[in-house]
């Protein structure tokens, strides 16, 4: 797994080998520029003042004494806050959140904005920002499930409807001859990218320039120029790295943009670098969830029914339920399937995609549930999960794109060694008496395309350039979509020099939704082969070519050169054939997205299976993941190396999810009680043993022109249902409410 | 009021004239000295990102103020490499893949220069993994580092018993 695979350059494949990242050098050395990194001439340091109410109005803020601080330079509030060109209420555009950037003076979640400073140095700002001391009119606090309002949604997540039926739920019931009936719950989760949200800002006229991590560069310079009143071809933004994003970079938010107004408003550049605990508000964040799946299995184990039903916590202003019911689509063959979802508006910022939005959450309540349902039958949870495998997608019966699940199944069962597993609970001991339990769970996450373009250059001196604004926020872009690019261009990576991050390139869509390098990669493909397609129409009209005559269907590109195929004399140079074409760069252009007919053929997912040991220790109840293997088939793997990087990334938000990962509300006021580090704990390097990934092949020729599917967030699913399932394996408890902790143990024992 | 200073930064002499005692070694780092390569990820010892050398041992630089490091000697992941050699803890972290956005690595290879100089990991990968749990990585690159960390561990310790023969 670890062991370093050293081959040998294939010209014309580099994609499949697992080369080490493109931007290693500059990310040991310090050299990499994150957003903040920038220093301009004349930088203005901005800090905001967070709100300490969830509901309510600012009445007084001490400007005088902010100002009064040395080297403070500006306090912006609503009094003097210069309106938006666009309303921050509005939701004219794509992905469009709602927002609050000192409009009003209205607080409706804590952390929200209430007033910014700058100041010459960031001691200055911050000083500054807390001698404001706000005082507000405030209003009883909404938080948590109970604590909301519940309320009728009219869109999912994404547009996602919001009930999906396939076939008779209430026959599927009836037909149960075993149930299960539960109800689990997931809790607010924040992304906290290790780089927080930063902006440096910089206005020229109506022209203005943004450094800041973005996942999505091209699409956010229309919101800009919207909110700002400028067109969006006045907008840059440069993103060369992301320091993190998991989803919560590809917004806009509100103190982005009242660093940008700041900045404006003052006319000299303004950096802004969110705190750790402003994080926790205005930037977004996994709604928490109630879920209750009511599963019925017939006589022969086979399921009847799968009725899942979720609710949501969103703001008060806006809407973005987590659609976690939806996880419950495309996995087991159920004849009957519901998915529903609710509503409840708390006081808090509004939620946003994270990492695996909807299939974490849901997966996580599925796949226990599913566990619980083998348990009453005594079923083995994989034979159980086998008995109801899905050859087509349930409800659709459409067939799958490609679906190696078995062999996920088969190939992480055996690298675990899960035969022999006991059926029943607090069975298994090792040697220092820790009780240890064993649990698996299906993964699953879509495979989308979205849209993307890209543009490829062949240079006189045989050399490639291609471009496409995509963004590099971990997963591996500037790498993986270089060697798709290579490969187009039939050149080697050395030859190919490959810009991104920047809006002023081709729109390479949105890093997100795991459809980010089947996306900008396939736009980066058809781009070369436009390009090596004008080449070869150069060459073979050419009767000084030896390629001369040979058709373009009959030529192709490898290491800087096109061949005829089958004839080792007829083949030349890129260099020669541009140079005898009077010298001029040949440019390709290329797009990619998946057409409507091409999504209706197949159903499109990835697939994994995780299997997870635990041991605990049988009187304090400390839980350890000591083991955990998960095998994912998701098509084609340009990088063997990366992809490995990006599944135990995965499963490593999973042990998060399952075991870490929780806001904590104080009720009475509505803020959160653990807003950091110390407090919103995540896995450090010691909860992370024997984690171990395999990837099986998959040839996938439906799902693209790459057969490319995605890895970024599927490593998330199976894996959290996996971990209670081994909790409850080692200790006969079933803890329904993430995550799980020693007190719940402590409680059901 | 302003209060000179003198530091050796990666090996040269710096005199600072601060006209603020609140500035911390990782803010004088990235916004008056140049040097952004050391990043900010909780400013309040939280999270490691912004480990840095003072006088051979890892602390966290937001930790520290300035002013009172006179005299001292910061090593940062800028001074690190040699030329265009990188260091060997470097190297390891590209070839295990010890990072995927790469924000809190300048942070990680420092703390993991400093545990291999404290020698208390030695090559028990369960001691790596405790001595660099100091160092929050959200992508979770940990498989990767803890590699990389064992890896050059046992290459510098290779590297020092030649220079000894």
């Amino acid at each position: 797994m670890s062991d370093t695979l050293v081959q040998p350059t294939r010209f014309g494949s580099n994609s499949g080998q697992p080369i080490t990242r493109r931007d290693g050098i500059a990310k040991v050395t310090g050299a990499a520029t994150f957003a903040a990194d920038n220093h301009p001439d004349g930088v203005l340091h901005a800090v905001f003042v967070p709100a300490t109410i969830a509901r309510g109005r600012v009445t007084h803020l001490d400007i005088a004494a902010a100002k009064a601080h040395p080297g403070v330079v500006e306090v912006i509030h609503p009094g003097n806050c210069p309106k938006l060109a666009g309303d921050p209420e509005s939701k004219n555009f794509m992905f469009a959140f709602r927002f609050d950037a000192l409009q009003n003076s209205n607080v409706r979640y804590a952390n929200q904005p209430v007033a910014l400073v700058l100041a010459e140095t960031i001691e200055a700002a911050t000083a500054g920002a807390a001698l404001l001391a706000p005082q507000y009119e405030a209003e009883p606090a909404r938080v948590g499930l109970d604590g909301g309002v519940p309320y009728p949604i009219e869109i999912g997540a994404f547009g996602s409807p919001v009930q999906v039926v396939h076939g008779d739920i209430a026959a599927g019931h009836y037909a149960a001859t075993k149930t299960v009936d539960v109800i689990y719950e997931t809790p607010e989760q924040y992304h906290n990218a290790m780089e927080t949200h930063a902006v440096v800002a910089h206005w020229d006229g109506d022209h203005l320039t943004l450094d800041m991590p973005n996942q999505a560069i091209v699409m956010s310079c229309a919101a800009y120029g919207f909110y700002f009143g400028i067109p969006a071809e006045n907008v840059l933004i440069r993103s060369p790295y992301l320091g993190g994003g998991f989803g919560s970079k590809a917004f806009v938010n509100g103190p982005q943009v009242l660093a940008i107004l700041a900045a404006r408003m003052v006319g000299r550049p303004v950096k802004m670098m969110l705190r750790r605990d402003q994080m926790f508000g205005p930037t977004g964040h996994r709604g928490a969830t109630r879920q209750r799946l009511r599963i019925g299995i017939d006589d022969a184990g086979s399921l009847t029914v799968l009725d899942h039903e979720a609710m949501a916590t969103t703001s008060t202003f806006d809407d973005f339920i987590e659609g976690a019911a939806n996880a419950s689509h495309g996995i087991y063959a159920a004849p009957a399937i519901r998915s529903t979802h609710q509503g409840v508006r708390v006081d808090i910022g509004t939620p946003g995609p994270m990492r695996g939005p909807g299939e974490a959450s849901g997966s996580a309540a599925l796949e226990c549930a599913m566990d619980e349902m083998a348990e009453q039958v005594g079923l083995d949870p994989l034979e159980f999960r086998l008995r109801n495998y899905a050859e087509t997608e349930p409800g659709t019966g459409k067939p799958y794109s490609s679906k190696a699940l078995r062999e996920c199944y088969a190939q992480g069962a055996a690298r675990f060694g899960w035969a022999g597993r006991p059926l029943a609970a607090r069975q298994m001991r090792d040697d220092n008496g820790l009780l240890v339990g064993w649990g698996m769970g299906t993964a699953l996450f879509p495979s989308p395309m979205f849209a993307a373009k890209a543009r490829a250059v062949l240079r006189a001196d045989g050399t490639g350039l291609v471009e496409t604004a995509a963004a590099d926020m971990g997963q591996g872009a500037w790498t993986v979509l270089a060697q798709i690019a290579a490969d187009s261009l039939g050149l080697p990576l050395d030859r190919l020099e490959f810009r991104a991050g920047s809006s002023d390139l081709p729109d390479g869509g949105v890093a997100g939704g795991s459809g980010h390098t089947a996306t900008a990669g396939g736009a980066l493909h058809t781009a070369g082969q436009d390009a090596i397609r004008r080449l070869t129409a150069l060459a073979v009209a050419d009767p000084a070519s030896p390629l001369f005559g040979a058709g373009n269907a009959g030529v192709f590109a490898r290491d800087g050169m096109l061949h005829v195929p089958g004839d080792e004399g007829r083949s030349e140079g890129y260099v020669d054939i541009i140079a005898r074409a009077g010298g001029a760069a040949i440019i390709g252009t290329g797009s990619a997205g998946r057409s409507a007919e091409d999504g209706e053929r197949h159903a499109m997912y990835s697939h994994g299976a995780v299997f997870a040991e635990v041991k605990i220790d049988p009187d304090l109840y400390q839980m350890r993941v000591t083991r955990l293997v998960g095998a994912f088939a998701a098509g084609r793997i340009i990088n063997p190396r990366l992809t490995e990087s990006q599944l135990m990334g995965g499963m490593i938000w999973g042990i998060s999810f399952a075991l870490h990962e929780e806001a904590r509300f104080d009720k009475r006021t509505g803020r959160i009680m653990n807003g950091d580090f110390a407090g919103y704990h995540i896995p450090v390097n010691a909860d992370v043993t024997g984690l171990e990934v395999i990837t099986v092949h998959e040839d996938d020729p439906h799902v693209n022109a790459l057969g490319i599917k995605g890895v970024g967030e599927i490593g998330i699913t199976g894996t959290v249902g996996a971990i209670g399932n081994a909790i409850w394996h080692a200790t006969g408890s079933r803890v329904r409410r993430f995550p799980i902790r020693i007190e719940d143990l402590l409680a059901l024992a | 009021m302003l209060s000179p200073l003198t530091l050796t930064v990666n090996g040269t002499r710096r005199d600072v004239m601060l006209d603020d005692p609140r500035v911390t070694l990782l803010d004088l780092l990235r916004e008056r000295l140049a040097l952004p390569g050391t990043k900010k990820g909780c400013d309040r010892g939280q999270c490691g990102a912004c480990t840095v050398l003072v006088d051979g041992r890892r602390i966290n630089s937001c930790l520290v103020l300035a002013i009172t490091l006179d005299g001292a000697e910061v090593t940062t992941i800028e001074g690190l490499a040699d030329g265009d050699a990188l260091h060997p803890v470097q190297a390891a972290f590209i070839e295990h893949d010890g990072f995927q956005c790469g924000y809190c690595t300048p942070g990680q290879i420092m703390s993991a220069v400093g545990l291999i100089a404290e020698g208390q990991a030695g090559d028990d990968p369960d001691r790596i993994r405790e001595g660099m749990s100091g160092n929050l990585c959200r992508c979770a690159a940990y498989h990767g580092i803890t590699q990389a960390v064992l890896d050059a561990t046992r290459r510098m310790d290779a590297d020092s018993k030649r220079t000894a023969a």
